[in-house]
């Protein structure tokens, strides 16, 4: 038996080794001075300093960081109102409506893309950041639905009845009970959804316009025509800023299920944080 | 409280829950149902001489797909979605596995590491393979050192380097799904069988695979589905040699510019991917796919 746990340490860990030689070599690179990746020319900032002096750098994280700004509040609002509504309506289309909402994150990112590029133009939306702020709010969406659906099962309806025995308005009730409770799930699906929103290449390429650049179709366009150094530091930067989410995230998402389990009761102990397996 | 005041507030509390869920039915319905209806309605019409389309019903668009040439690209990305899909089983599946074995400490540390990589941008983790595939890059370098290759390998623009980006970027999808299949597994079971003769082997055949069976198929379905469409992965590090749907539909949405034809693509896309998500319900039973929450 000892034996055996020990081979499965080794694949595990070996595993693990191998996802994250890719992303600890562009880190090393970063540093690297030589202006050809494969010389070593000693440790250096200069990449970090061209990046920030390069405008055109600048302008794709302001622009990403707006679109996944404004795309994860967005799909914060639709989404948490319409988890919280959900249960309480006997509408016939419910089913289907949760089950479309869905859609674009269970069909090819490709197809989503081009779906958006043909439909925007058909509507005459010029292409930018409202056609890329639609299309990324179209896949957070159902991060923060699921999230928030799945925590509200574990909140004890008793509160909210309790809440209106004593004359609350649904509105009062809503802010004051359900929403300090669910806060925690809305937290993980929004930061969730920002690092989906801040990763998407396949979608952005189609919708976005000639003028609005974001920070992956940059570092794209850069891997297909050359790669200078600076977008090795530009993705530290970004491997920086996705650490920092993931763990902010986690500990969000750890609160929830700790939450959830002390009031079903240890009924059913899992160890999955919420939003794993959503993720592209 | 009397009845007619507990109906007044119910109608009330229906009336707040519409209001509640009226944005995503607009979304829904103007920003998923309308661009997806448009997307069929589209790959029935005929391309236009110069720009845009004529509004005039045809199939030629479906035709077209049974050439020889995009009749080749379907079966080129089913075969490589299929390659891609089986050696993510084989390595994700032992992870997954023998991930949901470690004390509970340890499975929140591996699923931290292992979250860390996922979430960190697709194109910063495929950069890190250019680096390492290209010529005289890490790897030629590091085998060379080694002796076991005298020449360089010079593996990136190959099938070989697309087949290793596809299956970097997909297998934490299997490890997810299996981990939370086999997270839910009673062990009490395979030492049951263990106490009652079977070798491990057996026991793991008969119980543990059997049970994280659903796991492993929608493992299968999250790998399957998005590796039929990730055009960049073949577009960066397969150059031009590897032509997947994905590339195709790119290619005739933004440079030939023949949307009906892309639209008609997208459509025997999605209708593939649906086949598979039906079928894995058929096989499974269950409704949403494993680990997806």
């Amino acid at each position: 038996m000892k034996k055996r746990s020990k081979i499965a340490g080794v694949y595990l860990g070996v595993m693990l080794a191998l996802m994250y030689v890719p992303i600890l070599l562009v880190i090393v690179y970063s540093f690297n001075g030589s202006r050809i990746s494969s010389v070593w020319g000693g440790f250096s900032l200069k990449w970090y300093a061209e990046l920030f002096r390069d405008r055109s750098y600048l302008e794709a994280m302001t622009n990403s960081l707006v679109l996944a700004t404004l795309s994860s509040l967005c799909a914060a609002v639709i989404g948490t109102l319409a988890a919280v509504g959900m249960p309480k309506i006997s509408w016939r289309s419910k089913n289907v409506i949760e089950y479309i909402s869905t859609l674009p994150i269970m069909i090819p990112e490709i197809i989503l893309g081009m779906v958006f590029l043909v439909y925007f133009t058909l509507m005459r939306l010029p292409l930018g950041m409202t056609t890329l702020v639609i299309a990324h709010t179209s896949f957070c969406i159902p991060y923060v639905y699921m999230l928030v659906k799945a925590r509200l099962v574990g909140i004890d309806k008793s509160y909210a009845e309790a809440a209106k025995d004593l004359g609350a308005g649904e509105w009062n009730v809503f802010l004051d009970i359900t929403l300090p409770l669910i806060l925690p799930a809305i937290t993980s699906g929004v930061l969730l959804s920002f690092a989906m929103s801040l990763d998407d290449v396949v979608i952005s390429v189609f919708v976005t316009g000639v003028h609005t650049n974001t920070l992956p179709l940059k570092i794209y366009t850069q891997l297909k025509t050359g790669v200078t150094p600076k977008v090795n530091a530009l993705s530290t930067l970004m491997f920086g800023a996705t650490l920092l989410i993931v763990l902010l995230s986690m500990w969000f998402g750890k609160k929830t299920v700790q939450q959830t389990r002390r009031r079903k009761n240890h009924e059913e102990s899992s160890d999955s944080y919420p939003g794993i397996g959503l993720v592209r | 409280m009397n009845a007619g005041e507990t109906r007044t507030r119910r109608r009330r509390g229906t009336r707040a829950a519409s209001l509640a869920v009226a944005p995503l039915y607009a979304f829904a319905l103007l920003f998923v149902v309308g661009p997806l209806v448009y997307m069929v309605i589209l790959s029935f019409l005929r391309r236009a001489e110069t720009w845009g389309v004529v509004r005039e019903l045809t199939l030629e668009n479906y035709a077209h797909i049974l050439e020889p040439v995009y009749l080749k690209t379907f079966y080129e990305s089913l075969k490589l979605a299929s390659l891609t899909t089986l050696l993510v089983a084989l390595l994700g599946y032992p992870f997954g596995y023998f991930m949901a074995r470690l004390s509970r400490r340890w499975k929140q540390r591996v699923m931290l590491l292992l979250m860390i990589p996922f979430w960190t941008s697709s194109l910063i983790r495929l950069y890190g393979w250019i680096i390492v595939f290209r010529a005289n890059g890490v790897l030629d370098r590091l085998l060379m050192a080694l002796g076991v290759v005298q020449a360089p390998l010079k593996l990136l623009y190959t099938y070989t380097a697309v087949v290793a980006g596809m299956v970097y970027a997909l297998v934490p999808f299997m490890i997810f799904s299996v981990y939370s299949s086999a997270e839910k597994l009673d062990w009490q079971l395979v030492e049951a069988a263990r106490d009652l003769g079977a070798t491990s082997f057996q026991a793991f055949l008969t119980i543990s695979f059997r049970l994280t069976m659903p796991g492993l198929l929608s493992g299968v379905v999250l790998t399957f589905i998005p590796s039929m469409g990730l055009f960049f992965i073949a577009d960066l590090l397969g150059g031009n040699k590897v032509v997947l749907v994905g590339n195709l539909i790119q290619e005739q949405l933004m440079k030939a510019r023949n949307w009906p034809f892309a639209a008609a693509l997208s459509v025997v896309l999605m209708i593939l991917t649906s086949l598979m998500i039906g079928l894995y319900r058929r096989v499974s039973g269950v409704k949403d796919l494993e680990g997806l929450v």
